[in-house]
């Protein structure tokens, strides 16, 4: 066991170097860069100023360059300041991160206490009516675009509406909090129930079909078939043979989300007003800002391989076939 | 056989066992026919005794088993364990009897939970049905696994690890914990090397003698059949064509089936000269059988009213009966009589 998550954290690295060589030469490819697009509505920028600019953001230099050098610090765990936020990379990152991480952490939860349930009901009643509404429903939450979707939800429940919720940012703006207080915190609560619910809806269908395939794929296997002839009650049936055998499959997909908890969804923040790292990426990349764009992914790449071996690890907890060695 | 021993002493009876499955098609899924997988099958098995059920694959035998267990639901019939119909056991109910009766399946890799140990295979059902108290639960276990041929430390390894052979013995260990009169074996051995098929099936009779169970063993295998069966009934698309005792039936048969699925038996001896009866042409669909007797469409000795009416049973002997037209006495009768009632 610890010398298979050595070995893995060995193999990462060598990953790690890999994925950052390719992100950094796929940034620095984009069609122009920062000088470019940051002095496009300037008309007296000369070209000698755009030059001495990008000698000083480190622009002037050849990609293979760039990258040792962008390596050089990385290792040293500066990843330099951010040219569109002026900012240090990490600085931004931990600023908006538990917002981001908070959203997609209760979107995910909730995902998973609908769909697993409603998976496995689906799964049990296959071809049934249940089954139908229950795959119909989750279909159209697949299917609806988010931007359409999200201003439904602004129309029904926003001040245009019920007015139940705010239809834009974190906090009501007119409101000065001093420090934490509980109101603070249903104020944020208020403002995330619509971009949660959003969410939700349209990410939960996919890993509900996922439970039902996987659960039917138990369902149909011989042991079950053993269960029920040897007279087990339906119910240790259904979860501590059926679900059980399911739960095996779902961690994986569990360990493959923890990046995503941290990447945001920029078209949802972005909606909903909501300063979060997806957002902020998207900015980000509109302005090719090299040191950020390269800080957030390999953000997103660590998570990636921790998430990865998570799932691996979780893999030999529930699954007696699997060793880990 | 032929007279009915009173219900104490059969661990079963099923009677006129029917079961049809629907051919849907269309975009509405509309019934457009069936297939007659088990059409009027009915036997009886004595208490520690062996039925074997043989016949080629498809003829519903594995139907029969999956019937009598209602792991799929009878369309016609009835079964008999205990003086119980299990047919007309509402779920509830029947999960209260299904102790005793109890299965073994043809594939030992996927017929255990791959995630339970053995002792919790064992041990499940032993536990929600309270065959033993719990402060015994271990040790009856133990016990079981040990009567099987298992050792006391494999209580908490998993399927995986162990051999086809093994894992056919925990299926069975499976089974006896739950103190069964009747274990339904459905081709328990075909998936073994013949090595291990001996001494898997002689577990099973050692099982037997020691504690009296019955088995229904459905094979396509005569010569396994042949070893472990008192009784044995041949089946041909979803009908019994020929049953009898062993003896009778090995020594005698008299089904042109059956002869001709004894003569593909191996012999192991290469001076014998081997006389085989090739059956030619295929298997019928069993969604539209032949008319008369359903083996006409193959067999060599096929008269003209086989084609039109469907031979009764013929006992030759007291615990042997044939469903073919060669032994009917009164032939012209018969055919009278079914042209009577046709016509009527």
């Amino acid at each position: 066991m610890r010398q298979f998550i050595i070995r893995r954290l060995l193999i990462s690295i060598i990953v790690l170097l890999g994925v950052s060589m390719m992100l950094y030469a796929l940034v620095r490819s984009m069609p122009s860069d920062y000088v470019t697009l940051a002095t496009a509505t300037n008309p007296k920028v000369t070209p000698e100023m755009k030059e001495e600019l990008r000698k000083i953001y480190g622009l002037d230099k050849s990609i293979p360059e760039g990258y040792v050098n962008w390596l050089g610090s990385a290792v040293k765990g500066e990843f330099g300041v951010s040219l569109k936020f002026n900012r240090p990379v990490t600085q931004i990152i931990s600023e908006y991160a538990p917002i981001t991480f908070t959203v997609a952490f209760i979107a995910l939860v909730l995902e998973l206490l609908i769909a697993i349930p409603l998976g496995i009901l689906a799964a049990r009643k296959q071809y049934t009516k249940t089954d139908y509404i229950i795959t119909t429903l989750v279909f159209i939450g697949i299917s609806m675009p988010t931007f359409f979707f999200a201003a439904l939800l602004k129309k029904w429940f926003g001040p245009a509406g019920l007015n139940w919720f705010p239809a834009y940012g974190l906090l009501q703006a007119r409101v000065i909090y001093n420090g934490f207080s509980f109101a603070k915190l249903l104020d944020y609560a208020q403002h995330l129930v619509l971009p949660i619910s959003m969410w939700v809806v349209t990410g939960v269908g996919s890993m509900l079909r996922y439970t039902r395939t996987n659960m039917l794929e138990v369902l149909n296997a011989d042991y079950i078939r053993t269960a029920r002839a040897k007279g087990v009650s339906e119910h240790n049936v259904v979860y501590s043979h059926g679900f059980r055998n399911t739960l095996i499959t779902l961690v994986t997909l569990l360990g493959s989300s923890l990046p995503g908890l941290f990447s945001g969804a920029a078209i949802t923040e972005g909606l909903f007003a909501l300063e979060g790292l997806g957002n902020i990426a998207l900015t980000a990349s509109h302005q090719a800002d090299v040191p950020y764009l390269m800080g957030f992914n390999m953000l997103l790449a660590v998570l990636t391989i921790i998430g990865y071996l998570i799932s691996d690890i979780l893999y030999a907890a529930v699954d007696p076939r699997v060793r880990l060695s | 056989m032929k007279n009915m021993q009173s219900n104490e002493t059969l661990a079963l009876e099923v009677r006129d066992l029917k079961k049809y499955f629907p051919i849907k098609k269309g975009v509405t899924q509309h019934t457009v026919g069936h297939v007659r997988a088990v059409d009027g099958v009915s036997f009886s098995i004595p208490h520690g005794k062996t039925f074997g059920l043989v016949g080629e694959s498809g003829c519903g035998k594995t139907t029969i088993g999956r019937t009598i267990l209602r792991l799929i639901d009878p369309t016609e019939g009835s079964a008999i364990i205990d003086g119980v119909d299990v047919f007309k056991l509402k779920k509830k109910q029947l999960r209260k009897i299904r102790p005793k009766f109890q299965m073994i399946f043809q594939d030992p890799f996927s017929s255990l939970d791959p995630r339970m140990s053995v002792g919790a295979i064992i041990g499940e059902a032993v536990r929600e049905h309270n065959i033993v108290p719990r402060s015994e639960h271990n040790a009856y276990i133990l016990k079981v696994m040990k009567q099987c041929g298992l050792r006391s430390f494999q209580v908490d390894r998993y399927p995986h690890e162990f051999s086809g052979g093994q894992r056919q013995r925990i299926c069975i260990a499976r089974a006896l914990a739950l103190n069964p009169q009747l274990i339904i074996a459905d081709e328990p051995v075909s998936a073994l090397d013949v090595s291990i098929q001996a001494q898997v099936i002689n577990l099973m009779k050692d099982l037997q003698e020691e504690l009296g169970i019955s088995y229904l063993f459905i094979s396509h295998d005569l010569s396994v059949v042949e070893y472990i069966s008192d009784y044995v009934g041949v089946m041909y698309l979803g009908s019994l064509v020929e049953m009898g005792s062993k003896k009778a039936l090995f020594k005698e048969p008299l089904h042109p089936y059956t002869r001709a699925l004894l003569s593909a038996v191996p012999v192991p001896n290469p001076e014998v000269k081997m006389n085989r009866i090739i059956l030619e042409g295929d298997v019928p669909s069993p969604a539209n059988p032949p008319s008369g007797c359903k083996f006409h469409t193959r067999c060599r000795q096929c008269m003209e009213v086989c084609k039109n009416f469907e031979p009764k049973e013929n006992w030759v002997s007291e615990d042997h009966y044939v469903k073919c037209h060669l032994y009917d006495a009164n032939i012209a009768e018969t055919a009278d009589a079914a042209l009577d009632t046709k016509s009527e």
